[in-house]
């Protein structure tokens, strides 16, 4: 599943989040349900600054919920990218939690599947370039 | 007769701490707070008021008007 449809069946699937985007861990948008793009970077710049300014002594965050009289933002990471997303006042934090790492999970899964066609590729030049040397 | 009074005394004590008790629940779950997860499966909530709070909140805040 690409980013795109990952992103696209979270806001379906959890009406309580009324905005979303998808980065890189570097906050580079891979997807986002904004329509201004330069929106969704600066969500992404900032969700990146809510990860790196809760970090403390406790090691590095893997999710927040930061709750304002607005409503609350929830960031959601794992070792490659982040999903960060809005919700109105008093969500049920622990349903947005799970469909936020539904939502990597899904997107993680259209990455693998590149990466091992990629080693299999490397594998298969390494073998092809042993048969060479071996002729 | 004083022990039907002192059981209604303690319904009535067990009624007033729980009512107590989910007027704290309600009135904390509209605070501003940060929780903060961390691999290891630990949690930190920073509350209104605290310097992490302080530093979190208005990135929050702004994220939130970008979105709307």
């Amino acid at each position: 599943m690409d980013a795109t449809q990952a992103l696209a069946d979270l806001v379906e699937i959890s009406a309580q989040i009324e905005a979303a985007v998808l980065a890189g861990a570097d906050g580079t948008v891979l997807a986002s349900t904004l329509a201004d793009e330069e929106r969704a970077q600066a969500v992404a710049r900032d969700a990146v600054e809510l990860l790196q300014t809760a970090a403390g002594g406790a090691g590095e965050p893997v999710q927040l919920e930061a709750a304002v009289s607005e409503g609350s933002v929830f960031v959601v990471r794992d070792d490659e990218r982040l999903v960060a997303a809005v919700t109105g006042r008093d969500p049920t934090v622990g349903l947005v939690l799970y469909d936020l790492k539904t939502c990597l999970r899904l997107a993680g899964e259209e990455a693998r599947p590149a990466k091992k066609a990629a080693s299999r590729a490397r594998k298969k030049k390494d073998v092809a370039e042993a048969g060479d040397g071996a002729a | 007769m004083a022990r039907r009074r002192l059981t209604a005394f303690l319904v009535a004590l067990g009624s007033l701490a729980g009512a107590a008790a989910l007027w704290r629940r309600r009135s904390a779950k509209g605070e501003e707070h940060v929780d903060v997860y961390f691999a290891d499966g630990s949690m930190v909530t920073f509350a209104d008021g605290s310097d992490e709070a302080a530093r979190l909140l208005p990135i929050a805040r702004r994220v939130l008007s970008t979105t709307r």
